[in-house]
């Protein structure tokens, strides 16, 4: 064995470089021809090479970081050397690592150095560096022998757990210190079991329990029973709009009989309708597109990595939610992603311990997006950024993929004597216990306790994958097929597996590196793993696929008939344990919620320079351009993205929805939307609910979607929900979801909770997240010629505000920055809402319409300088024009963010046409397109309340 | 021949709307695992033109096109260099450019004239840009295309670079077949006209033959009208503006 060390420096630029490890059986010939033919490019750069062992040629002088992924972590572009090797002829490389060498200047202090290089260099929990003010040869020797380590080889062993007899306290000692995140009833079912069974669990056994029966897993919280009890009541309600919200105003409280069939399911049985293939029990909601293929969609969350490693769960996240859809035997079609950060000017002194600035996770986030969904070449269509003080500990990343398959090519017919096989990536110790980590609140000290949940994706093996599986699928090779996820092998052989039994051979499992337990290579959540299940003559022929494309599969076991998942490893019993108890044996949680409503904040009239307060809002990050994010992600591979996330004569006006054309000899399309406001949630989540199904909805009205043909998701993340007044938010929240589901008839297909988004800082103080629910909207439409755009087309046309105007600034996001919040949350009106959005389609679908925009955040004023500068045209408008109930102030009448409400450009000759589509709906023509390129909003008196440059509002947004 | 092999490979992911491109422009399009040509259970010489995707072959782990490009070298060199000797199109879209210029294949048949690198604003960009054609260039993609053609690119990488003397050659040889424009449709190395900075808005080249072409910006993601950002605004055409470039490619091949 010799090792080598390669350095790489870019001709242009003079403080990084890059560094290469490189060992086995190599000559020095062997080096030259590595990086002269893969690791360097002679237009762009110059390399040196030399060996380990000698006095190693010094760097330039002065500060220099060199980093490094820890042993274990990922490393995709070292993975790549050892390909390349074999593809250029030396088969003697067997280890190689990469650095980067950061030169920092103007540092004297090596302290300091070590701070800067923490906080904007590398992150600790996966990389490892050496920092120095002036590099000593025997300091990097070190440090580099340490790199090329490879793990101790062991003996595998099962460790079994006392478990019989022993006490309350002790089980919960268990289940805490082992983060299995298991309830007292739920150890004590488990040591009920194995009482009855005489003997004690082993680890295998546990972990599996623990996975299985985890709140990532089994949404315990969702199935829970809940007695809830509110302080006051919501009013006169009108059972037949709001049959939950009714239910909880009862006397004496309301019991749920779980969250999600009373409220979820439910609502989606009630409205269901023949395109509805698949709700709530595959890995992602399935309907019909056309006669031929259906539409698969999912939204995950993967809030707790990307807290402590923001790329990397980014990352993984959006590699977690595309293999559900292949779960489901579909090609990924579309990307979404709605991030929820901390304000980016937070102070840094204002940042608690252990928590990494909003800058950064943004930072992290947003590339780890962009680097996988470009990567599997997958176009991200939409999205939302929201920011709030209460996301810094906790920040939120929601990532979805819509898939198309083939109508009833997806099959689920596991049959006993089918083999299990594993396809893609290798598995490490990565990933271990993150389905229980994400049930657990973040502390100070998080990063140190569960580092190993924490991963890099690698997205080219996931794309190798998919290539290979859509084959598998159309050639009829497996019975049944799940993306290994969280819980990893336990989980996707354990739910496979539910109904017949499994058999499997740890020992065939291929590994990253030696030195892994057995227990943990059944849990383990290394990504880009798939678990298929094949029928024995199918086996040779799935095999070889794989091998033809450079994808490893491995038979690892076969399905049984006896009802028991057998795990071995060797000679060694992992797990045995029956399929009953493993799925049926956990404990139905009793919970309790009670709703005090928030006080509602005393209005302080102000005298308001509207045209401040506009640009004011505008540059607020909540409302503010996201064009910096958005252009980094590839929203136009596939060639099917026919209406952009960036529109209007420049390109860069914000979207309300993204439209897709997925065949390329059909018009038909699919329109992607979202909606989402914790500021409601502050307030009163059953109002967010139906505020955000109303602006998904919205999306998807104001882009040409079929409000009839629209199908939705939710994703709810919340703090504890054992305490009763986060879990009585969270079923106010539910009950919204159920009562607006109803009243558009708009059947939930899938769903996900996060919960115990709290963060506990070393003082002790709790800081939860605000109760957030993002609803993602899908919608068929039959002709994507017939879909619209935001930015306004053309002098002359009218505007028009379709939807009534109430005051209700409770939340308003003006009001962040000096405007007025009223405390009145907007109340999405149920009997009126659905006929808008059907009346408003129509007129779309009539080509009566050139451009149409929802009103949102920010209200009239927002969504008007919007629609102008995106369309590069101005818009005079007139507030005593609006159409409302009751009379209303000019503030309200600009700020009042009410929901169902769209702002519509007609064309002159289109005037009579729409206007009879629209028909009985509360609309008026609040003014029209002009050349000048200014926004002009009059008062009720018909004096400008806001007169501003398009330009200057433009650069407000885009600051 | 009217057989076109659009290359598969581990990363690869344009692959599939580079065929449906072709397939448009009357084409039969086959999309082939580079194993597969590898272990000559399918043999290029069979097809009349090669299109190398965009995407991230092997991850661009070693920089863009950088692994494909070294495993074309090592199992396909020979069958390559004939199929371009006997003037068959050669089309690389994004990275399959990349991969055509760390061949060597591109600007001529020498590696290290010209490399393609990270963008100069250091992101990956996803834009619709403005491109001139040199309607003097002997590219037989573009034979009869002069004016300005639109087209979205998508890279991290994308910014070419190349020596004086290369420059000049290139210049010469009117192998520099589309570049970046500004508004006043000049070519440019402004941000954003030019995502990427390269030099002097070189998006494409071809080799002195003008049968191997390849650019960053992406044609097989502009063949339908709807597929152009514009066209709510200014109405919709008859075709996507990248079709001419497959519609010219096709009827090369049909020559050879």
């Amino acid at each position: 064995m010799s090792a080598y060390l390669v350095t790489v420096c870019p001709r242009e630029a003079d403080n990084h470089e890059r560094l290469y490890l490189l060992a086995g059986d190599l000559s020095s010939e062997d080096v030259q021809r590595l990086t002269l033919e893969l690791l360097h490019d002679p237009v762009a750069h110059t390399a040196t090479w030399q060996a380990l062992d000698a006095e190693l040629a010094a760097p330039k002088a002065g500060a220099l970081v060199e980093i490094a992924f820890r042993p274990g972590v990922t490393d995709n572009e070292a993975e790549t050397i050892l390909v390349g090797a074999r593809h250029i002829g030396i088969n003697g490389l067997k280890q190689a690592k990469t650095l980067r060498r950061v030169y920092v200047s103007d540092v004297q202090d090596e302290a300091v150095l070590r701070l800067y290089a923490g906080e904007h260099l590398l992150n600790d929990l996966i990389e490892t560096a050496y920092i120095t003010l002036e590099a000593r040869s025997a300091e990097r020797l070190q440090f580099y022998q340490h790199l090329l380590q490879l793990p101790a080889p062991h003996t595998p062993t099962i460790t079994r757990v006392a478990l019989r007899g022993v006490s309350d306290s002790e089980l919960e000692r268990i289940s805490r210190e082992g983060i299995l995140a298991l309830s007292l009833a739920e150890m004590q079912a488990v040591r009920d079991y194995f009482e009855d069974l005489g003997r004690d669990p082993t680890d295998g056994e546990l972990e599996t329990l623990a996975q299985t029966w985890s709140e990532h897993c089994r949404h315990k919280t969702f199935r829970a029973t809940i007695s809830y009890q509110q302080t006051g009541s919501d009013g006169a309600i009108d059972p037949a709009l709001h049959p939950a919200l009714a239910e909880l105003n009862a006397a004496n409280g309301a019991t749920i009989n779980g969250l999600l069939n009373h409220y979820l399911r439910s609502a989606t049985d009630a409205v269901s309708n023949a395109s509805l293939l698949s709700a709530f029990v595959d890995n992602a909601g399935i309907v019909a597109f056309d006669e031929n293929y259906e539409i698969s969609f999912k939204v995950e969350t993967h809030n707790h990595p990307s807290a402590l490693e923001p790329f990397g769960g980014a990352n993984t996240g959006v590699g977690g939610v595309v293999r559900d859809v292949l779960g489901v035997s579909a090609k990924p079609i579309a990307v979404t992603d709605v991030l929820c950060f901390g304000y980016p000017d937070l102070p840094e002194s204002e940042l608690s311990q252990g928590v990494l600035h909003p800058r950064r996770i943004r930072e992290g986030v947003v590339a780890g997006v962009r680097d996988y969904g470009n990567k599997l070449g997958i176009p991200n269509v939409n999205g939302a950024v929201w920011y709030d003080h209460g996301y810094t500990a906790n920040p939120l990343v929601f990532c979805g993929t819509l898939g198309i398959a083939p109508r009833g090519s997806h099959p689920r017919g596991v049959q006993a004597g089918d083999a299990i096989v594993v396809i893609g990536g290798r598995t490490g110790r990565d990933g271990i216990h993150g389905a229980t980590f994400s049930s657990v609140e973040l502390t100070h000290d998080t990063a140190e306790t569960v580092g190993a949940a924490v991963q890099i994706g690698d997205p080219v093996t996931e794309k190798t994958v998919i290539d290979v599986l859509l084959q598998a699928r159309d050639l009829g090779l497996y019975s049944a097929i799940t993306d290994c996820g969280a819980g990893g092998l336990s989980s996707a052989v354990g739910e496979m597996g539910e109904e017949t039994g499994a058999v499997v051979e740890l020992r065939d499992v291929p590994l990253k590196y030696a030195g892994l337990q057995p227990w943990e290579i059944w849990i383990s959540e290394a990504q880009e793993r798939m678990v298929v299940s094949v029928p024995p003559q199918n086996v040779q022929t799935l095999l070889d696929l794989c091998r033809g494309e450079d994808v490893e599969a491995t038979v690892i076991g076969h399905f049984t008939a006896d009802g028991v998942l057998t795990v071995k490893h060797n000679q060694l019993t992992v797990v045995e344990l029956d399929m009953a108890f493993l799925h049926s044996g956990g404990v139905q949680f009793k919970l309790n919620a009670d709703w005090q409503p928030a006080a509602a904040p005393a209005a302080t009239p102000a005298n308001v320079d509207h045209n401040a307060l506009l640009k004011a809002t505008l540059g607020q990050p909540i409302v503010a351009s996201n064009e910096n994010i958005v252009r980094t992600y590839d929203h136009e591979v596939q060639a099917a993205t026919v209406l952009k996330p960036l529109v209007g004569v420049d390109e860069d006006g914000p979207g309300d929805a993204g439209v897709l054309q997925p065949l390329v000899d059909s018009r038909r399309g699919v329109v992607l939307g979202c909606g989402l406001n914790p500021l409601y949630g502050k307030i009163d989540p059953y109002w967010m609910a139906l505020a955000a199904v109303d602006e998904a909805l919205r999306n998807i009205v104001a882009a040409g979607g079929d409000p009839e043909q629209t199908w939705i998701l939710d994703n709810f993340c919340w703090g504890d929900p054992k305490l009763p007044d986060r879990l009585a938010g969270l079923v106010r929240a539910s009950a919204g979801c159920h009562d607006a589901a109803l009243a558009y008839r708009t059947p939930f297909i899938s769903g996900k909770d996060s919960l115990n988004n709290e963060y506990r800082d070393a003082e002790g103080k709790r800081v939860a997240i605000p109760p957030t629910l993002l609803i993602s909207a899908m919608a068929l439409v039959p002709d994507v010629l017939q879909t619209i755009s935001m930015d306004a087309k053309a002098a002359g046309n009218a505007i028009y505000l379709v939807g009534l105007t109430h005051d209700e600034r409770g939340g308003a996001v003006s009001a962040l920055v000096g405007g007025i919040d009223n405390g009145a949350v907007p109340k999405v009106n149920l009997a009126t809402a659905p006929s808008v959005h059907k009346a408003l389609h129509a007129a779309i679908r009539a080509n009566s319409v050139r451009a149409c925009h929802d009103l949102s955040e920010g209200g009239l004023a927002v969504a008007a300088a919007e629609m102008a500068f995106a369309g590069g045209f101005g818009l005079n408008l007139q507030l005593s024009a609006v159409p409302t109930s009751t009379a209303l102030s000019a503030d309200a009448l600009l700020w009042s963010e009410s929901a169902t409400r769209f702002l519509v450009e007609v064309a002159p000759e289109q005037a009579a046409n729409f206007e009879a589509q629209l028909g009985t709906i509360a609309y008026a023509k609040i003014g029209h397109v002009i050349a000048e390129p200014r926004l002009i909003i009059n008062d009720l008196a018909g004096q400008a309340l806001i007169d501003s440059d398009l330009a200057a509002l433009k650069a407000a947004w885009q600051a | 021949m009217t057989k076109v092999l659009v290359l598969r490979a581990p990363g690869i992911n344009c692959d599939a709307e580079a065929a449906e491109a072709l397939e448009l422009a009357g084409a039969t399009a086959e999309r082939v695992h580079v194993n597969r040509l590898a272990e000559g259970s399918v043999q290029l010489a069979d097809y009349g033109m090669l299109l190398i995707p965009g995407g991230f072959a092997y991850g661009d782990h070693l920089g863009a096109g950088r692994m494909l490009a070294v495993d074309l070298i090592y199992r396909l060199r020979e069958d390559l260099s004939r199929f371009v000797a006997d003037g068959r199109p050669v089309l690389g879209i994004c990275n399959g450019f990349q991969v055509l210029v760390k061949t060597g294949l591109l600007p001529s048949d020498n590696v290290g004239q010209a490399t393609l690198i990270d963008n100069a604003s250091g992101n990956y960009e996803c834009r619709w840009i403005k491109l001139g054609l040199n309607s003097a260039s002997p590219c037989i993609f573009t034979q009869g295309l002069s004016g300005t053609l639109d087209l979205p690119v998508g890279h991290g990488e994308g910014r070419f670079l190349t020596d004086q003397a290369t420059f000049e050659k290139l210049q010469a040889n009117n192998q520099i077949v589309v570049q970046y424009l500004d508004q006043a449709d000049q070519p440019t190395m402004d941000y954003p006209a030019n995502p990427n900075g390269a030099l002097h808005g070189i998006a494409g080249i071809c080799n002195p033959t003008g049968n191997v072409f390849g650019l960053m910006p992406h044609p097989d993601r502009a063949f339908l009208p709807q597929h152009h950002p514009q066209w709510r605004r200014r109405g919709l055409d008859k075709e996507g503006p990248g079709m001419a470039i497959f519609r010219n490619g096709v009827r090369a091949m049909a020559l050879v």
